[in-house]
């Protein structure tokens, strides 16, 4: 691919169910682009815990993701609440979540260090108020 | 173990998927929370839960999974069913409760992760 290849989603935060969709077609289209299955599943299962913490903490928000041949980078932005302290959100077993995602089998306190071990490089930009952006790298090896 | 055995093992009523009876499976993962499936991967997996939401298919799909078995009795929905056909995975339901059906495989030679537990 000489350009990356741009695909943009927006992320419902009415219904819960339907979370996930995005990262199903990201995973059905690096399929179709020839990735390797530990790409996919690296790239999908990252990109899933953040559509999902998206749906649980911000009501949603936006998804790209830029596909090349050397890595693919995800962004996903939303305009929820911020995370106060991202050291202890990072921590494993860390969760903020009510009860009631809790009940829908989230809410672990997992996703974010899920996201990180999956992916290659992770940044989170947030701010109280105004929203959060985690940027996600996989690499692809030659 | 091929999934058919699991079906016979778990003694487990078949929601879908029936054409890939014959396919193996190489370990196995029980919960109910999805961010823990979700931590370790499996090589060719089974999954046993009672979660039952869109969100246990498509974990299962995420971890390329090729079964998911609802313990307790727990049934899914059409949409459900409809996920998991288009995934691929064969669906089963069975009356055991989860510690018992993931005691039954466990005898039965299936062991928790053959693959290793990074990503």
């Amino acid at each position: 691919m000489a350009e990356p290849l741009h695909l943009h989603f927006a992320v419902d935060g009415q219904d819960f169910s339907s979370a996930g969709q995005a990262s199903v077609t990201v995973k059905k289209r690096l399929r179709q682009l020839g990735f390797s299955p530990e790409v996919m599943r690296r790239v999908s299962i990252a990109m899933y815990e953040g559509e999902i913490n998206m749906v649980i903490h911000a009501h949603g928000g936006e998804a790209d993701v830029y596909i090349s041949d050397t890595e693919i980078v995800i962004v996903l932005s939303d305009r929820g609440p911020g995370i106060k302290d991202v050291a202890l959100a990072m921590q494993a077993g860390y969760s903020t979540a009510r009860e009631e995602i809790r009940a829908l089998g989230f809410g672990a306190g997992m996703g974010l260090p899920n996201m990180k071990k999956y992916t290659d490089e992770m940044q989170i930009d947030t701010k109280i108020g105004v929203g959060t952006t985690v940027l996600m790298k996989v690499r692809v090896k030659p | 173990m091929k999934i058919r055995e699991i079906q016979m093992l778990l003694d487990a009523e078949l929601l879908c998927g029936e054409d890939n009876l014959d396919g193996e499976v190489f370990s196995a993962c029980c919960s109910d929370m999805m961010s823990d499936v979700l931590a370790y991967v499996k090589d060719q997996g089974v999954l046993l839960t009672g979660l039952v939401n869109a969100q246990t298919i498509r974990t299962a799909s995420m971890m390329d999974m090729v079964c998911v078995v609802f313990v307790r009795d727990k049934a899914p929905d059409e949409e459900m069913i409809r996920l998991a056909r288009e995934c691929g995975i064969v669906l089963m339901r069975s009356k055991m409760r989860a510690y018992e059906a993931a005691g039954q495989l466990y005898l039965a030679g299936l062991r928790g992760n053959a693959g290793g537990s990074h990503g």
